[in-house]
């Protein structure tokens, strides 16, 4: 697996590229540590290049969301293909998490201006 | 038919054993959502008895075997040197208070539960064996 990092606007976009499964969580982890560190408040997490996520992914999401709920911190999902989705949706998480299918919505919601 | 496969107790070999699982079940008529989940099950029981079991010594080993059968699919994975796990007394965790927690591990079992038909565990003499039972009821010959 494979992560890179970008900025759009307020966005701080993660992209994970490959599997996230107990080998590769920890680098997911570790990225978006350092972006909390940095202060970033909108954590845009790309999807659209994620083939597969087991529980050890779904994990990572999870042990953030009280945190940044309570520093106001978005995290956001895009990009999801439908077999990863269906891992969300098979444990009701994507009803915890902020998934939408594209970066322009992910923009919307953050209330970024086009660029 | 039963296809066999062995692996080491290393983190790193889980992407093999999606490969492997996901070769043999392309061989029926299931969707790529319903490979995956069955992949995904498979995936979190091996997680678990690599990381749980073995700590992650590359020196120890575990089978998985995969079976067709009339109306569905059995995935066999034996644990030779298994530490014991009462597989009957697991209870789901309650996701919302993981979350208030901020617990990152957990939901692996509940997974495999959710997504298999039957889930099996016995343990004799130091091996566990977990039977992972999927129905295919829309008749998925295998393409051999």
């Amino acid at each position: 697996m494979e992560i890179s990092t970008s900025h759009e606007g307020s966005m701080h976009i993660i992209a994970v590229n490959g599997d996230l499964d107990a080998s590769s969580s920890i680098v997911l982890d570790r990225a978006i540590a350092e972006a909390v560190s940095a202060s970033k408040h909108n954590i845009v997490i790309d999807c659209n290049q994620l083939n597969y996520i087991s529980s050890a992914g779904l994990g990572v999401f999870m042990s953030y969301l009280q945190d940044f709920q309570d520093k106001n911190i978005s995290l956001l999902l895009f990009g999801l293909n439908e077999k990863v989705m269906n891992v969300f949706e098979i444990l009701g998480l994507d009803q915890l998490l902020t998934i939408v299918p594209s970066k322009e919505e992910a923009r919307m919601l953050v209330n970024d201006p086009l660029l | 038919m039963i296809h066999y496969y062995k692996f080491f107790c290393s983190r790193e070999n889980l992407k093999g054993i999606r490969d492997f699982v996901t070769s043999v079940l392309r061989n029926y008529s299931l969707s790529d959502v319903e490979i995956n989940q069955m992949v995904l099950a498979v995936d979190e029981v091996c997680t678990n008895l690599i990381i749980h079991s073995h700590k992650c010594n590359a020196d120890d080993s575990i089978e998985l075997s995969i079976k067709n059968q009339k109306d569905g699919i059995t995935f066999e994975i034996i644990d030779r040197a298994a530490a014991y796990f009462d597989f009957a007394s697991y209870k789901h965790p309650d996701l919302k208070q993981m979350v208030k927690e901020g617990r990152n591990g957990g939901v692996g079992l509940l997974l495999v539960k959710r997504l298999m038909d039957k889930v099996e565990v016995e343990y004799k003499d130091t091996q566990s064996t977990w039977r992972l039972y999927k129905e295919l009821p829309f008749q998925a010959p295998e393409r051999v």
